[in-house]
């Protein structure tokens, strides 16, 4: 499989990447070597095998609905590169 | 014998019986750090005030009685753990000035809890995502055995602080053999548990299905030590084992007669080179004359574990990272004119490029059209290889392979072919896919650089696979080898 810089900026803009257009056809290369390294998994038989997410058999803790976490809200803020009144800002997004 | 030649034990005793303070083996670390590290870059931040302050509180502690074996005795904090009021980058433009609001449980049980003192951060390739340290935004870490080489990767910084002794012992982090190659590299012996033994909380996530925290020291006793002390359950992480954990000390002195060691035949076919083949080979012989049965085994899906593994990590990673938008923390664009740009732009100006090509990986298999052929198929893949380590451990107690192909390698080397890089990562990706622990301990010497190999263990053997590392170590000399430019 290989992927044509048209790809690359396609799966850039899905990621939210925005791409320097000089590294575009490099990165088309790069890609298409590491899909290509890939693609002998699609050889494997895997007829009946289930899909392993995760290496141990774990479920859900669930915990009592209590309130666990202490409100730290100006901590978490204290880096945040925009707020106003607790609230993080962005552009506008609503005209 | 200078304080940053002694082992931890060592160390433990003479803080015990006050033959030095905590503060002055703090200060004599950080005075190493000042002389040596503007030759390797492995510390990003180093934090002193922190440092001597805990070093004081742990000196009152060993006054007053109830302090622990780890009391005063200084760490190195790979910088992808959380710490609280100091800057936790992990080598991305992205978070370099994030300043963690939070402590990693980690970090809590080394410093609040076993009263341990906290040089610094040290460097690592950018999001743990590199096997050479040349990803990282502040720069490539040197490896102290020889300037012009890599130290490995992704905890460049952890095994280059350890092994030029500017810190007795670093913490690190494991998503497909990130502890084990660079300790490989740097003649250090490095530790990861079984998958959920450690906490990951407050571990800033790259493939969370893959990623387990451990340690890198100059013996198995040292990392048996902080292991047992980072080990645990811990309701903060989700996928966090509760199971207690076992005594991983007072075992370390038992014989490995009788021990069955399995070789898989599929780790000693071509590929490595003959330095490595032949120290790998005079390990297996001292197992041997140590009482160990050795045998040959397969793990026939072994081979196809690093294409697994750039299909799995880098979709864990896609996912992951996204949480790093400009919006609440990290770097923030100044030029975005609506919400998407801020996106984008933030993203594109934060990640380098190591980073971006695994975001976009990960979004191309997870895409609609590619989800079946590539994450699916390599989820079924996956359980391939997880049923071919359950298969052998049937009849082995160990499984013993190489760790790395070859030494250290030159910078630039591999850095413009991706492929070649992950390749590096050959014997040590299994372990990861499979979750069971795994570790590198020295070896020997190819051509003056270390040599390594690797230990893998059933799941929750931690203290089988320290067992035999440490009598090997009784029994061989190579770990005690430090790099003689920074005695």
């Amino acid at each position: 499989m290989s992927l044509s810089p048209e790809q690359v900026q396609q799966v850039a803009h899905l990621a939210r990447l925005e791409l320097k257009p000089e590294k575009t056809a490099l990165y088309a290369q790069q890609l298409s070597n590491i899909l290509a390294m890939v693609d002998q998994l699609t050889a494997v038989d895997t007829t009946g095998v289930m899909p392993m997410a995760h290496p141990l058999e774990l479920t859900q803790r669930l915990r009592p609905d209590v309130v666990s976490e202490p409100n730290r809200r100006e901590a978490y803020q204290a880096h945040a590169p925009a707020i106003e009144a607790g609230l993080f800002l962005v552009p506008k997004v609503i005209e | 014998m200078s304080l940053h030649q002694l082992s931890l034990t060592a160390m433990a005793q003479g803080l015990a019986t006050r033959q030095f303070s905590s503060r002055e083996l703090t200060q004599h670390y950080l005075a190493r750090i000042a002389q040596f590290d503007g030759q390797l870059n492995s510390f990003v931040t180093v934090t002193p005030e922190i440092a001597l302050a805990q070093a004081d509180a742990a000196d009152a502690r060993l006054a007053a009685g109830g302090a622990g074996l780890l009391t005063g005795i200084p760490i190195a904090q790979k910088d992808i753990f959380c710490t609280e009021g100091v800057r936790t980058a992990c080598g991305s433009k992205m978070l370099d000035k994030f300043v963690a609001p939070y402590d990693a449980t980690i970090v809590r049980k080394l410093h609040a809890d076993s009263g341990m003192v906290m040089l610094g951060k040290v460097n690592m390739d950018e999001f743990a995502m590199g096997s050479s340290n040349e990803t990282s935004f502040y720069g490539p870490v040197k490896n102290p055995w020889d300037l012009s080489r890599v130290p490995g990767g992704s905890s460049g910084g952890s095994v280059a602080c350890v092994a030029a002794g500017l810190a007795p012992v670093a913490t690190a982090t494991d998503t497909g053999g990130s502890i084990r190659q660079p300790a490989a590299f740097t003649n250090l012996t490095g530790i990861k548990p079984t998958y959920g033994r450690v906490s990951r909380y407050g571990m800033i996530a790259f493939a969370s299905s893959l990623d387990q925290a451990g340690v890198v020291a100059r013996s198995t006793e040292d990392a048996a030590l902080i292991l047992q002390a980072m080990s645990g359950f811990d309701a903060l992480d989700s996928t966090s084992i509760e199971r207690p954990v076992d005594d991983l000390v007072s075992g370390l002195g038992k014989s490995i007669k009788g021990l069955k060691i399995g070789l898989p035949k599929e780790y000693f076919a071509d590929g490595m080179s003959a330095g490595v083949r032949a120290c790998v080979e005079a390990a297996i012989a001292q197992l041997k004359a140590l009482g160990a049965v050795v045998s040959e085994i397969s793990l026939p899906n072994a081979p196809l574990s690093v294409p697994t593994y750039y299909v799995v990590a880098p979709a864990e990673a896609s996912s992951n990272l996204a949480r790093m938008d400009g919006v609440r923390f990290g770097h923030r664009s100044a030029e975005a004119k609506n919400l998407e740009e801020l996106y984008k732009k933030s993203r594109g100006e934060g990640f380098g490029s190591e980073v971006q090509r695994r975001i976009m990986i990960g979004t191309y298999v997870l895409s609609h059209g590619y989800y079946d052929a590539y994450y699916l198929q390599a989820q079924k893949v996956r359980n391939l290889i997880y049923q071919d380590f359950k298969r052998a451990y049937e009849t082995v107690d160990v499984i013993l392979a190489p760790t790395t192909t070859g030494t250290a390698f030159k910078f630039g080397d591999n850095s413009d072919d991706p492929v070649a890089m992950y390749l590096n990562d050959i014997y040590t990706i299994a372990a990861n896919l499979a979750g069971i622990p795994a570790m590198s301990l020295p070896c020997g010497f190819s051509e003056g650089l270390p040599v390594g190999f690797q230990l893998m263990g059933n799941y929750f053997d931690e203290a089988r696979l320290l067992n035999v590392a440490h009598q090997y170590q009784q029994a061989t000399a190579f770990h005690t080898q430090s790099p003689k430019e920074f005695v």
